[in-house]
């Protein structure tokens, strides 16, 4: 997995990466439209970050509190030491119901989990019941993006799709005629699935309930008509109090698409009489990393995808180029906890401008996140080419003469070398930029001159 | 030398002191045009925020052992670059030894336009410079040093460069459709992300290029350099400048 050439291989196709950055940039306009209009903006950044500081420094607390509370209002909870227990968990409780097809909810944490997969090789039909989830399934495509899952396709791609899938009419690209042709298909889904499983937003510890919010309404559609509701929820979800939605509910859709609010943000609490509700806590390496004290707040995140949205390097690679479920700035800081190896192109991809961190509405210092999972992974990879030349550059630059030595050389051979030397292919700079003209003397070399 | 003047230990950052030592001579010029003692120590060489951003901030002892003892000495030490400024106050390794100096010089760094708006406390500069300019506002400087308010947070709005050259007869400064995006140099990024880097660049000079620009203005030459390369390349009629050139060519 390499960031680098995925990024290029993005960018192959010009007038496509331009639209997905202008269409991204959108979003982010619109965000900067909404936040504008609350002056208190910051004060509620500041609030949300120290909640979350309060609530990942006593999680087992709150936790236990959770467990305690939701228990004792008939849901019945379940712990999932990693990605395998929350499958199997989810497993068992279909097959007791003797369910062959579910409806789901979108919910990152059960991509994480590889839910899918797991679900279809025991014979089970999913179905994602998001819009834009349905799409990439469809597809057989990841999410790219963890609130617009479907952002990197466009009208007429999807078009395509139905057409094909749904059979709607070829070349129709109407917005309100294709989402009618998928209404009509999940209506028909929703209807024959016996368990609903969504994700979860909001685990709130002091009334044992728990939050969901969605724009399309599908979540509830689902788990209204379903017997059984599974709820999964990564343990970091969790907030103390119900008035701390206050707060969280006016960051989350602003941050995430500049709306004031989520068009639906159900409250779970007990189960309908006759029926079933169940939540699975996961931990899946979130513990892992709120013992590293250097990335602990990562876990702060309430997956707006503001910093996918605002990242200029997102926007012009593309969700699928980082390789990882969790694409963009939040995700280059969680994936290389779960692997260091795998994921460890991810943390360079940024040049740290920190637009992430001044977006992010809970206040995750993003890029010095990044910046220092740089520092481990060098550390982790050992000596390599990179570090020698490093190695070699911290001697030039301790040597005042070793410095000049070879500002010299590199600037006489600047001037002299013919063209063709100096852009090599293997001088990736000068693909496609010029190096600066070579001034007559440095600055030193002037100073000694006319100052000194 | 009257004792109640700053000296000011000026720290010119290696790329300036190779490829834009014109860059060094107008900052040095500005600060004593505005009445400072500049020393520049002949000894510096940089302050190894490349080898760190790459991930080798364990590497880079020796080059910030080198900076704090190079600059100890002074009252105040500025640099016209953002960058590097933000790399001494926040990136430098922990060197226990030289605690009480790297300190000292930790909170003494500024970097040239707040050392002039915050420190000289100068309102604006009086001058003239009959162009059409558009501002770039690189990252470290504007989310880093917070040298200006951006786009992502809900804050009132300044620009301490602006500040400086608002009054400037003649100047007109471009409002650009995206106000303070990346340029996509990043140091290391710059080659590792090439294609990224690159496209990124490309879209920020459209971005003046579509406002008629004339100069290209910005406060960290890292940033210019690779947009320079872009505008050479292309062949796109614009030049850039670094702010200390424009307000010491103002000035006299």
């Amino acid at each position: 997995m390499s960031h680098p050439a995925n990024a290029a291989l993005f960018l192959k196709d010009q007038s496509r990466a331009k639209w997905h950055d202008e269409t991204l940039w959108i979003v982010r306009q619109k965000r900067d439209l909404t936040i504008h209009q609350i002056p208190e903006w910051e004060q509620l950044r500041d609030l949300a970050s120290q909640i979350k500081e309060h609530t990942l420094s006593k999680l087992d607390f709150y936790l236990e509190e959770l467990e305690r509370n939701a228990t004792a209002n008939g849901i019945k909870v379940h712990w999932a030491e990693n990605a395998a227990e929350h499958n199997e968990i989810i497993g068992r409780i279909i097959d007791e119901k003797n369910c062959t097809a579910i409806v789901k909810s979108k919910s990152i944490l059960t991509e994480e989990c590889h839910l899918n997969p797991f679900l279809e090789a025991k014979g089970i039909e999913v179905v994602d019941t998001d819009l834009g989830e349905r799409i990439i399934q469809f597809l057989k495509q990841p999410p790219s993006h963890i609130v617009m899952p479907a952002i990197h396709l466009k009208k007429s791609d999807i078009s395509d799709i139905f057409h094909e899938k749904l059979q709607t009419e070829k070349g129709n690209i109407d917005p309100v005629y294709l989402t009618q042709a998928a209404r009509l298909h999940l209506r028909e889904k929703f209807l024959q699935a016996k368990v609903a499983i969504t994700g979860v937003n909001f685990g709130v510890a002091e009334t044992g309930e728990f939050v969901v919010c969605t724009n399309e309404g599908n979540a509830d559609m689902g788990v209204h008509i379903a017997d059984t509701h599974i709820a999964c929820m990564g343990i970091e979800k969790l907030i103390p109090r119900r008035k701390d939605l206050g707060i969280f509910l006016r960051l989350l859709a602003r941050s995430a698409t500049g709306q004031s609010i989520t068009n639906y943000n159900s409250h779970f609490r007990s189960p309908a009489p006759g029926k079933e509700l169940h939540l699975i806590l996961v931990n899946n390496g979130r513990t892992k990393q709120l013992g590293r004290e250097k990335f602990r707040n990562s876990l702060k995140c309430i997956r707006c995808g503001a910093c996918m949205n605002t990242c200029p390097i997102y926007r012009r690679s593309g969700g699928f180029s980082y390789g990882s479920t969790v694409p963009g700035p939040i995700g280059s800081i969680l994936s290389p906890g779960i692997d260091l190896k795998k994921y460890s192109t991810l943390p360079f991809a940024s040049t740290l401008c920190g637009s992430c961190s001044d977006v992010c509405p809970v206040k995750i210092n993003i890029h010095e996140q990044l910046y220092e999972w740089r520092q481990e992974i060098t550390k982790a990879q050992g000596t390599s080419a990179k570090g020698i030349a490093m190695k070699l550059a911290n001697g030039l630059f301790q040597s005042p003469l070793a410095y000049r030595l070879s500002g010299k050389a590199m600037r006489a051979s600047l001037k002299n070398l013919p063209n063709s030397v100096i852009y090599n292919p293997l001088n990736v700079w000068g693909k496609s930029r010029d190096l600066p003209p070579v001034p007559t003397e440095t600055f030193k070399e002037w100073y000694k001159k006319n100052k000194k | 030398m009257q004792s109640n003047i700053p000296h000011i230990g000026l720290f010119i950052p290696c790329y300036i002191d190779q490829f834009y030592p014109n860059v060094a001579i107008a900052t040095l010029e500005l600060l004593e045009k505005l009445g400072c003692k500049v020393t520049y120590p002949l000894g510096q060489t940089c302050c190894g925020q490349p080898m760190a951003n790459a991930g080798f901030e364990i590497e880079t002892k020796g080059t910030t052992e080198k900076f704090i003892k190079d600059f100890a000495e002074f009252d105040y030490i500025v640099a016209p670059s953002g960058s590097c400024v933000l790399h001494i106050k926040e990136h430098q390794p922990h060197l226990k030894k030289l605690a009480k100096n790297q300190q000292y010089v930790q909170s003494k760094i500024f970097e040239l336009s707040e050392f002039i708006t915050d420190v000289l406390r100068i309102e604006s500069i009086e001058g003239s410079f009959p162009h059409k300019i558009g501002f770039h506002s690189s990252c470290h400087g504007l989310r880093g040093l917070r040298l200006a308010s951006d786009t992502e947070r809900n804050d009132k709005e300044y620009n301490k460069v602006h500040q400086l050259m608002k009054e400037l007869k003649g100047m007109e400064w471009v409002e650009l459709t995206r106000k303070d995006e990346c340029c996509g140099f990043g140091g290391t990024f710059s080659v590792t992300e090439e294609a990224v880097s690159v496209q990124m660049g490309k879209d920020r000079i459209a971005d003046h290029m579509d406002k008629g620009v004339e100069i290209i203005v910005g406060g960290d030459m890292s940033c210019l350099m690779h947009m320079q390369g872009i505008t050479i390349r292309d062949k796109e009629n614009v030049q850039l400048m670094h702010f200390a050139e424009v307000l010491n060519q103002a000035l006299s």
